[in-house]
């Protein structure tokens, strides 16, 4: 069938086909959809960026469902192994994050970044080339002066298309920890980076300074006890943005009231529960991710059993709180031993902020509806989802008694991890990263 | 390393009707190649939820002691010490427990990886948890009783070499004696393994503490320092060794803290990842702002905030 022929296709783009160990600079890294949905952006652990774009929909009669698929458009290397001689430590070339800037005009922009340098790369497409030059001819080779007889103007005529990622930005040298997010203001003109103790605002058109606007560096390194997590700028608020900690706390900024926004305009806390009391309860507590909603109103995040969503106007405690997978609380000894006590799960918000998803172990992932309370487990993995199947639901046992399609807690694969996840601004589209394989899922809403 | 957990495979079974009656039927096959089509949760219909039972039958001893954080309470030394010593033999197994996972701390935080700058934020809440388990030996007073009563089994044999944990090439390549404090027993290896089906880390050493300390101050500090903090290991070893039951302080007493002090050798080995060259980084960067902004106050605080770069040629 013509489908499949396509699914072929897919496949074999961004899936690896080695029956062997899977290689590790193939690791999705980060996924991010672009403002519109068009584009959906992967960087990997190699530092290579591979951006889909979903192809027009047909409106055909024969096939009036069909939605648009997410094809290669783009493939680049965003990042480099590099040497910091300094340190006579590698810096790694893994794509920490990507996030898109809003489209402008023809072309695309996005920052990509590692460990320590943000780049901002433009995609754009090129479709014609100049043809009849005097001074050279085709090929490219320079023409003998004396044999040119007439004079002619240079032509524009179609080609395939071609798409060119060029690096137009180079912000480096300003971190000397690991970047960890980075963030676009609603202002369009600057963005912040975060690293484990610092946060800089830098402006797009300037990559020799950059302002700092967080620190948390003590003055004695001894007494470090907590870093920053996560950061992100207000989605509406040019001014405000927040910055989640390994101790759990959130803080909210605001830019205007002084250079450095040490002082933070709220906190965000809750209270810890003493019955749950533990030694891992601090590192279980640690937030992983932190995202505004798109209206501005919430923040979610992401700790290691937990999502929890909280309302700006309130700092004492979440307003939701979910749990991800809470049978791994008696396990969290042998996680901790494993060090995947330490995985950095994130989360997002769908389109209208009604659902949230995060991801788990054994390539599980797990959506919360807000308004129904309902949640649903799926599971990533090409042995069980052929294309165009329905998703089932899996569910994971912590008694004795196992159930039929139930999977009990030991048997959970922990090396597959499912991390980072996307889901479409306006649409019903999801793209879940499990280790080197992208999986897209849409609705089937006719 | 998963401890605990056994991989089992497992099948997938038949689909379970539950879910087929939630789909519009014909528009099952619908041309999204390569895409799983999902309808469930976005049609607001659900399914089940997750159970949320507590379930602890399976899960190894050692989880369930740390999940269910018990406190111990904080047993007068001065008074009953026989009692102490039932109270504490009564639950050992916390005890035990918990200086496992102090091994296991101390452990992951000397593994670093040489080539590539190690996880700040993992560093630190591992630091924090050894911090908050010192803290509540502390209190307890149990700190030189479990030595006490660990240093009557347990001899040189039972330390785990300091081959096992990493060192960097250039450690081995400038010869740095590091003192290998015997081999591994498997001997230990079964014990703990019958305490727990959580099998401890293989490299986990009941004298850890000092192996480590020592260890990773080989790896850290030239060797000025080395004689100087050898020096007070023993000291402090030795007075371990008397079995008699000092107080916290005079055990700390004789030490120089600056060596001694474990958030001294846990940060110091964060902050200095490779011979100190992070602070010099960091006083190299804040004199060229000093040097730069050299006239009142006010502007060497704002200048502070902008970052100086570098301009890459």
């Amino acid at each position: 069938m013509e489908e499949d022929a396509e699914t072929r296709k897919i496949s074999s783009s961004f899936l690896r086909d080695h029956s062997y160990a899977t290689e590790a600079a193939d690791i999705i890294s980060t996924v991010e959809f672009n403002h519109t949905g068009e584009l959906l952006a992967t960087g990997d652990k190699g530092g290579r960026v591979v951006i889909f774009q979903r192809e027009q929909e047909v409106k055909s009669k024969n096939q009036p469902h069909r939605r648009g698929e997410y094809n290669v458009y783009s493939t680049f290397q965003s990042h480099e192994p590099e040497f910091d001689y300094l340190k006579s430590l590698e810096i790694e070339e893994k794509i920490n994050k990507i996030r898109w800037l809003p489209q402008q005009n023809a072309a695309y922009f996005l920052l990509s970044t590692n460990d320590k340098t943000v780049k901002l790369w433009k995609v754009s497409e090129r479709d014609k080339r100049p043809e009849g030059y005097n001074l050279k001819d085709e090929d490219g080779r320079l023409r003998d002066p004396s044999m040119i007889t007439v004079l002619r103007v240079p032509v524009l005529r179609p080609m395939d298309l071609m798409v060119e990622a060029t690096p137009r930005r180079v912000f480096a040298n300003a971190h000397t920890y690991h970047i960890n997010s980075i963030s676009v203001n609603s202002d369009y003109e600057t963005y912040m980076s975060a690293d484990d103790l610092r946060i800089n605002l830098w402006n797009f058109e300037i990559t020799n300074q950059s302002f700092n606007i967080v620190d948390i560096k003590p003055a004695n390194m001894e007494e470090l006890t907590e870093v920053i997590t996560a950061a992100e700028f207000h989605p509406h608020h040019c001014n405000t943005f927040v910055y989640s900690s390994s101790k759990g706390t959130i803080r909210l900024c605001d830019m205007r009231t002084a250079a450095l926004c040490d002082r933070h305009a709220k906190f965000f806390e809750e209270p810890e529960d003493p019955s749950n009391r533990s030694f891992f309860s601090e590192i279980i507590s640690s937030i992983s991710d932190v995202k505004f909603s798109h209206s501005g109103r919430y923040i979610m995040t992401r700790d290691y059993l937990t999502v929890k969503v909280w309302d700006l106007n309130m700092e004492n405690r979440p307003i939701e709180t979910y749990q991800v997978h809470d049978y791994l609380r008696s396990k969290l000894c042998s996680l901790y031993e494993n060090d995947c006590i330490f995985d950095k799960f994130e989360c997002v918000w769908n389109g209208s902020d009604s659902v949230i998803m995060t991801g788990s172990y054994n390539n599980f992932f797990r959506m919360f509806d807000r308004n129904t309370k309902r949640d649903v487990t799926l599971e990533a993995s090409r042995e069980n989802s052929k294309p165009r199947a329905i998703l089932k639901p899996r569910k994971v046992c912590v008694g004795g008694k196992r159930r039929k399609d139930e999977i009990s807690v030991d048997s959970l694969d922990f090396s597959k991890k499912i991390l980072h996840t996307a889901w479409h601004p306006s649409e019903n589209i999801i793209a879940v990263a499990a280790t080197n394989n992208l999986y897209i899922f849409q609705d089937k809403v006719n | 390393m998963f401890l605990g957990m056994m991989l089992t495979s497992y099948r997938i079974e038949k689909q379970n009707c539950l879910v087929l009656h939630l789909l519009s039927l014909p528009d099952i096959l619908l041309p999204c190649a390569c895409q799983v089509v999902l309808s469930l949760l976005l049609h607001g219909l659900l399914l089940r939820s997750m159970g949320e039972e507590e379930g602890l039958h399976q899960t190894p001893f050692l989880d369930t002691m740390f999940v269910r954080g018990l406190k111990r309470k904080c047993f007068d030394g001065e008074e009953d010490i026989e009692g102490t010593l039932a109270g504490i033999k009564a639950i050992p197994s916390y005890n035990l427990q918990r200086q496992s996972l102090l091994d296991m701390s101390l452990v992951k935080l000397q593994l670093c990886h040489m080539l590539v700058e190690p996880n700040l934020c993992r560093s630190v809440l591992i630091a924090n948890t050894v911090r908050q388990i010192q803290e509540e030996m502390t209190q307890d007073g149990t700190w030189q009783m479990i030595n006490t009563q660990s240093t009557g089994q347990a001899s040189l044999d039972r330390l785990v070499s300091t081959d096992i944990l990493c060192r960097s090439s250039r450690d081995q390549a400038e010869g740095k004696h590091v003192p290998a404090y015997g081999t591994f027993n498997k001997d230990f290896e079964n014990d703990q393994a019958q305490d727990s089906s959580d099998t401890m880390s293989t490299a986990s050493a009941v004298q850890a503490p000092r192996n480590l300390q020592s260890s990773v101050w080989e790896m850290e500090n030239p060797q000025e320092n080395k004689g100087n903090f050898q020096k007070s290991l023993d000291q402090i070893f030795e007075t371990l060794e008397n079995k008699s039951p000092n107080s916290v302080e005079d055990l700390f007493s004789e030490v120089d803290n600056s060596y001694y002090d474990l958030d001294t050798m846990l940060t110091g080995m964060m902050s200095n990842t490779k011979m100190g060259h992070c602070d010099s980084l960091e006083t190299f960067s804040s004199s060229t702002n000093t040097a730069s902004n050299s006239n009142c106050k006010s502007d060497l605080n704002d200048l502070d905030h902008i970052v100086e770069i570098l301009v890459e040629s």
